[in-house]
């Protein structure tokens, strides 16, 4: 309890050093709006499963905004919900699924209600080409096949269950990775004949793998909610890269990764 | 652990030395401190926050029991491989002239640089069913590693066996090469030598050596979880349990944590008082 305070107090002396400086450097009122009076750097902690669309997005909004410097922690979910909640210093929390994001919001680290800004969508990932002709999640149970599955833990695999029991298939995996990347290279390495991961991955790493659509995925969509954090070191940078997120700009992004709308 | 001085082997044959009456330097006692500290704060920090009040209900959980076990059994078994293959290897580099030997040190040490997930990667692409040994491992026999309780084994293996190498190495270097030379005068070959002098002059080393093995392989997580993969039962050790407790329950992955630390260092303790302190 003691090293709480401290961390508290640590985190305002912080927060007031900054919005100092900031005062002193534009000698204005910080306005969300865009392109005015953001600058510095924007700390964000975002699912693994935003790699390559917040990466772009990030130097978008760098352009967009000169004067900023957009810092990214890509992690499991729950990994980085466990980080903020333990004090880590972060502006901009976006996680792969509501639960994760409630953990966050229950510790009162969040600003605000979080936003779901887009939603993912479980595939089968197989090798390039498909050489065991997997057309159906029924395909994954045939005891020949080694599949890969996200851990229950972590939200792909709370995903697959969920897909997996609406259909009524029985799958043994081979293994349960700890995320949605891990799972992937399983299948990039040809270790694995298959695995259950995001649209979004399979589209990533489209020279590698194929995504096969299945029906069943639709009753296990991942929404993906955002938030400003609490103790963001740099407020009006958070709510700007919020803001952003809704342009067009980022949309397209964002839908080009394989995302789907909310 | 002032016990220790009174039982001191030969201590009632030699005078009493003067020991607490030489002043501690204070550059070395206070380094020595904050070192102390250090290692020891985060563990204090840990133990804090354990809900001890779950500890038992968690011990009595079957699938942490079978991660403890796979645990134990695997690193065991990773310390043995590496005793077989290490002891010899570092006998090798400490004491045969051959070209490359530096390299070969250096090489031995990549382990330890190398972050255990690429290690991981590095085990599959040898390994796996695409790897340069592993896909005639498939083809010949239809085995294959990844994924197995074998498998572990090799992941932590792969990251254990440089400190027992370079603990041994190191003992090897240090002994006294004169009784090997006075062995081999009179008569002895070079394993009669190795088994009879070398071997017996360096236990502590390769003891010390194996205790530095098993506690990095039972702590091994990255390697393992990418080279095996994790399944319950099958490839799931206590690391593995304690980083996927983590993703939901920060009380529970520190109770798993201390399980872990307590059975660990129970081990240990035992082990030195029976191996190390008996002679």
């Amino acid at each position: 309890m003691g090293s709480r305070g401290i961390r508290t107090a640590l985190a305002g002396l912080a927060l007031a050093a900054a919005m100092a400086a900031t005062a002193c450097g534009s000698g204005q009122t910080p306005a969300p709006a865009a392109g005015g009076g953001v600058s510095g750097d924007v700390t964000v902690f975002a699912a693994a499963s935003l790699t390559e669309a917040f990466t772009k997005i990030g130097k978008d909004f760098e352009a967009a905004h000169p004067g900023t410097k957009v810092t990214f922690n890509f992690a499991g979910s729950s990994a980085l919900a466990t980080q903020i909640t333990q004090g880590a210093p972060a502006d901009v929390f976006a996680a792969a699924s509501p639960a994760t994001m409630k953990t966050v919001v229950d510790a009162g680290d969040a600003t605000g209600v979080p936003v779901v800004f887009v939603k993912n969508q479980l595939v089968i990932a197989v090798p390039k080409g498909n050489p065991k002709g997997i057309t159906t999640l029924e395909n994954l149970s045939k005891p020949d096949l080694k599949v890969a599955l996200c851990a229950e833990q972590v939200p792909c695999g709370a995903a697959a269950k969920k897909a997996l029991d609406s259909a009524g298939v029985k799958l043994t995996p081979v293994t349960f990775e700890q995320d949605v990347k891990a799972a992937l290279s399983k299948v990039k390495l040809g270790e694995v004949d298959a695995a259950l991961v995001y649209r979004t991955d399979a589209k990533a790493a489209a020279a590698d793998v194929d995504g096969v659509e299945f029906p069943e995925s639709a009753g296990a969509i991942n929404d993906y909610p955002v938030v400003a954090l609490k103790d963001a070191p740099n407020k009006t940078g958070a709510e700007a890269f919020l803001a952003y997120l809704q342009s067009a700009p980022a949309k397209a992004v964002l839908t080009a990764a394989g995302f789907q709308a909310p | 652990m002032a016990v220790d001085e009174i039982h001191h082997p030969g201590a009632a044959a030699t005078p009493p030395r003067r020991r607490g009456q030489r002043r501690i330097p204070v550059f070395l006692i206070v380094p020595a401190g904050l070192g102390l500290a250090f290692l020891v704060l985060p563990l204090l920090a840990l133990l804090l926050r354990t809900p001890w009040r779950e500890l038992p209900q968690h011990l009595a959980e079957p699938a942490i029991l079978e991660a403890l076990r796979l645990s134990l059994l695997t690193a065991s078994v990773a310390t043995i491989f590496c005793i077989l293959l290490g002891v010899p290897l570092a006998w090798l580099l400490a004491r045969v002239e051959f070209p490359g030997r530096r390299l070969a040190r250096a090489l031995i040490t990549v382990p330890l640089v190398l972050p255990p997930v690429v290690g991981g990667v590095a085990l599959l692409l040898l390994f796996g069913r695409r790897g340069l040994i592993g896909s005639w491992l498939d083809e010949t026999f239809g085995f294959t590693l990844p994924f197995t309780t074998a498998g572990v084994v090799v992941a932590e293996a792969f990251v254990a066996m440089p400190f027992l190498v370079i603990a041994v190495e190191g003992a090897l270097r240090g002994a006294d090469t004169r009784y090997e030379e006075a062995a081999a005068t009179l008569g002895a070959g070079r394993w009669t030598t190795f088994r009879r002098v070398t071997l017996p002059l360096v236990a502590p080393g390769i003891a010390a050596g194996a205790v530095l093995c098993w506690a990095r392989a039972l702590g091994e997580f990255g390697a393992t979880i990418t080279f095996a993969g994790n399944f319950p039962g099958r490839t799931q050790t206590m690391p593995l349990a304690v980083y996927l407790a983590l993703e939901t329950d920060l009380e529970a992955a520190i109770v798993l944590s201390l399980i872990l630390l307590v059975v660990s260092v129970t081990i240990l303790v035992s082990l030195r008082d029976r191996w190390i302190s008996s002679p």
